[in-house]
């Protein structure tokens, strides 16, 4: 038996015999992973450095609508008032920012009523700001998932973004009620509005990345991250004009893409003219923080499993 | 033109030498930062307070004392088709290269290829929501696991079938029972069809019909020629179920081969119970008010304990117990289990000496010889009662897994194998007689007169 134990204890594999063909051509994996994608795969280490991979990201899209109905259907189970809470948080919100700024303090917010002003801004910052909340907190709630299974982790919170979304579209309904309640006659601009939609989508989804993967090894930003919102918030034209920001302050406007895209959305909805340099910079700056989050998050994205 | 045509070949070539290798880890470590300065995650606070920290870090963990190494230097071939079992204690790094071969984390050092759709098994349920219905869940969890919409919608009346769970599959997977649950999980998970499926412990829940029907569906697959990684501790299913096993012991491979023999050698060296056992303490020896064992060893006819018993010679197992209350006719038993856990006899102590005979208080001393040349190679361990019979039956003491030893067969030829150097299977190995007889030459005669069609041809 002593033969039999010493015989097992050393590796029974058959060597391949061809080995030095095997690794003449191993470096052309590379090109077979292209190849076929499905069917070869290469782990690396995790020396090996970022590889953004986005044709992954492609073969996995079914799986970002799955993730983004999973958020959807979860989020409003066993609460008394269901969807109805999507209506009810900017509603309440525009009350009390109209009580403060259309009743104690007369605001000029030019030709738009002022419940009209601040729901077009708070519709849009609200999602921004939910959808932040909820992916910087996604990796970290979905650790079950993310240590038991490989997909794209970057869908966990793109699918926060993506649930927010269809939150907007039906909170967009009170919007078009509050619109014909003030007579507000839409224009042709409004085809529009998707385009900003979209842009504090991407933006979302930039922060949102970035702040997930940071949130995965210092949960500090999670406590912080309240402060955060509220004071972008009040650094945005949400729920005042631009026109009384004070000159010196108009460059903080400017470089904040959330204004950009509000203002824009805002427009779009009145049919008043579009700020397109100011649009432009911040479809630049949204664009050039998704493009880093994509690549920071990648890079931390191998670890997750680690220290999540 | 001529470098796409070389690119060609090669990969011709390379696909050729690995046609049929499912897996190949090459090298493969993975290093894990423990307690100390890396935690799991650290707070931004603690994170600055490294900045200043940072240039004495690297002398600190130069020592190794904040790292563990899981997995060092793993290098394993898995062809197509096989089914690989894999088995070691818990922290042996069974799990780590379970979660490197399905993507879920990376080896800090070393490459993995792997040559087909890769399946995952690690936990049960993976992706499952309990505020979700079953048939939510069926598509969720199988697009986590890989699966096409496509695909679910196709085979989603069979997974529902499979689970049996047609009445509850709008019903929220939080009112499932913990069965339930899992019945589901497995049959989005059956239907996965991976090419490479990997499986972690998944099978030790559910009731024994649906292991049973788990188990088949792993018959199926690997019928199908797709190869399967399989981590477990139930040693009996290892055994049963894969051609190969390959046993982890701190981050390393230490055996690797037929899985009888590695499990042997992993049960052998992790046994517990030796060949000897005493209770200094009468207290806490098993027993009653009547009879407690006091010790039991293995031993040769020497007289000598042995762990390691020759399977040609006999072996003695020796009990000694303390009456302590006289008047009962005490009978000794003894059962042997080999490592799959089955029962190869037990044998009651039935000499005339003390049968039926009251005994009085003393310390006694009883031998049971099993001859050589009976049992077969491997660990058993012996499971020690003590009872009696009159008026009614009654266990006095009774202490599971006792005594343990190995049985080792002899390369000598003298032995049942005779020869043979390969396993041999069956729970005991007899050295039987045999005979053979050179029939009679009369009876061959008449019929080498008649001449076979070959022999002609040959004149």
């Amino acid at each position: 038996m002593d033969s039999e134990t010493s015989k097992a204890a050393t590796p029974g594999l058959p060597q391949t015999t061809r080995a030095g063909a095997v690794t003449r051509v191993a470096s052309d994996l590379k090109e077979s992973t292209e190849h076929r994608p499905e069917r070869h795969a290469l782990i690396k280490s995790e020396a090996a450095g970022v590889q953004l991979n986005l044709g992954e990201l492609w073969r996995y899209r079914e799986l970002l609508y799955f993730l983004t109905l999973r958020d959807i259907k979860v989020r409003y189970k066993q609460t008394l008032m269901g969807v109805a809470w999507v209506i009810i948080q900017p509603l309440t919100t525009v009350l009390i920012f109209t009580l403060v700024f259309n009743r104690f303090v007369r605001l000029d917010t030019g030709l738009l009523p002022y419940p009209l002003f601040a729901l077009s801004g708070l519709l849009l910052w609200l999602f921004f700001a939910n959808a932040v909340t909820n992916s910087t907190h996604s990796l970290v709630s979905n650790a079950n998932l993310i240590t038991k299974v490989y997909f794209p982790r970057m869908f966990i919170p793109a699918a926060s973004v993506g649930a927010g979304l269809v939150d907007l579209s039906v909170a967009f309904l009170l919007l078009i009620a509050l619109c014909f309640y003030y007579g507000v006659a839409l224009t042709l601009q409004i085809l529009l509005l998707p385009v900003f939609v979209l842009m504090m989508a991407l933006l979302a989804l930039g922060v949102g990345l970035l702040a997930a993967a940071v949130t995965v090894k210092y949960r500090d930003l999670r406590h912080a991250l309240p402060f955060i919102i509220q004071l972008w918030m009040f650094a945005s034209p949400v729920i005042y004009p631009t026109s009384i920001v004070p000159p010196r302050w108009k460059w903080l406007v400017i470089i904040n893409p959330v204004a950009g895209i509000i203002e824009g959305f805002r427009a779009a909805i009145t049919g008043r003219p579009f700020a397109w340099v100011h649009i432009s910079v911040s479809l630049v700056i949204t664009l050039v923080v998704l493009a880093a989050a994509v690549y920071v998050f990648r890079r931390f994205e191998d670890t997750f499993a680690d220290v999540v | 033109m001529f470098s796409g045509a070389l690119k060609t070949l090669s990969l011709t070539l390379f696909e050729l030498a690995h046609m049929n290798t499912a897996i190949k880890i090459n090298q493969v470590s993975k290093r894990y930062r423990i307690g100390g300065l890396h935690p799991g995650y650290m707070t931004f606070r603690e994170m600055l307070g490294g900045v200043v920290t940072a240039p004495f870090r690297k002398l600190k963990s130069g020592n190794g004392a904040q790292t563990l190494w899981a997995l060092s230097d793993i290098n394993l071939e898995i062809g197509q088709g096989e089914l690989l079992g894999i088995i070691g204690h818990n922290g042996a790094g069974k799990s780590t290269l379970l979660k490197i071969l399905s993507r879920v984390t990376k080896p800090t050092t070393g490459e993995v290829k792997l040559f087909g759709r890769v399946g995952s098994l690690l936990e049960v349920g993976t992706g499952f929501h309990p505020d979700l219905t079953g048939r939510e869940n069926i598509f969720l969890s199988g697009a986590i696991l890989g699966m096409r919409r496509a695909e679910i919608e196709r085979k989603f009346d069979e997974i529902v079938a499979f689970s049996e769970l047609e009445k509850f599959i709008e019903t929220s997977v939080k009112w499932y029972s913990s069965g339930m649950y899992v019945r589901l999980a497995f049959s989005v998970a059956a239907h996965l069809e991976p090419e490479i499926l990997m499986m972690d412990e998944v099978l030790a829940v559910g009731d024994a019909a649906f292991q049973q029907k788990c188990l088949n569906k792993m018959h199926e697959i690997r019928q199908q020629g797709r190869t399967i990684l399989f981590v477990s501790h139930d040693m009996a299913a290892i055994t049963r179920l894969c051609k190969r096993v390959v046993l982890l012991e701190k981050g390393r491979v230490t055996s690797d081969g037929e899985p009888r023999n590695v499990v042997k050698y992993y049960l052998s060296s992790s046994l517990k119970t030796g060949a000897s056992r005493e209770w200094s303490n009468p207290l806490d020896a098993p027993g009653d008010e009547v009879v407690r064992l006091r010790s039991v060893r293995v031993r040769d006819e020497a007289g000598q304990t042995i762990p390691v018993v020759d399977i040609r010679k006999p072996l003695g197992i020796e009990l000694t117990y303390e009456v302590l209350d006289e008047g009962h006719a005490l009978v000794p038993v003894i059962e042997f289990f080999n490592e799959d856990g089955t029962e190869i006899f037990s044998t009651h102590d039935t000499s005339a000496e003390w049968r039926r005979q009251a005994r009085p208080c003393a310390t006694y001393t009883s031998t049971v010889w099993i001859p050589g040349n009976l049992l077969a190679e491997g660990s058993l361990v012996g499971h020690v009662s003590i009872m009696s019979h009159f008026p009614a039956t009654v266990l006095h003491a009774h202490e599971r897994n006792a005594v343990a030893f190995q049985v080792v067969d002899s390369p000598a030829g003298d032995s049942a194998r005779g020869d043979y150097i390969g396993p041999m299977p069956g729970v005991i190995r007899p050295l039987l007689q045999w005979s053979t007889e050179i029939n009679e030459p009369e009876e061959l005669r008449p019929k080498s007169n008649v001449q076979s069609p070959t022999s002609a041809s040959d004149s």
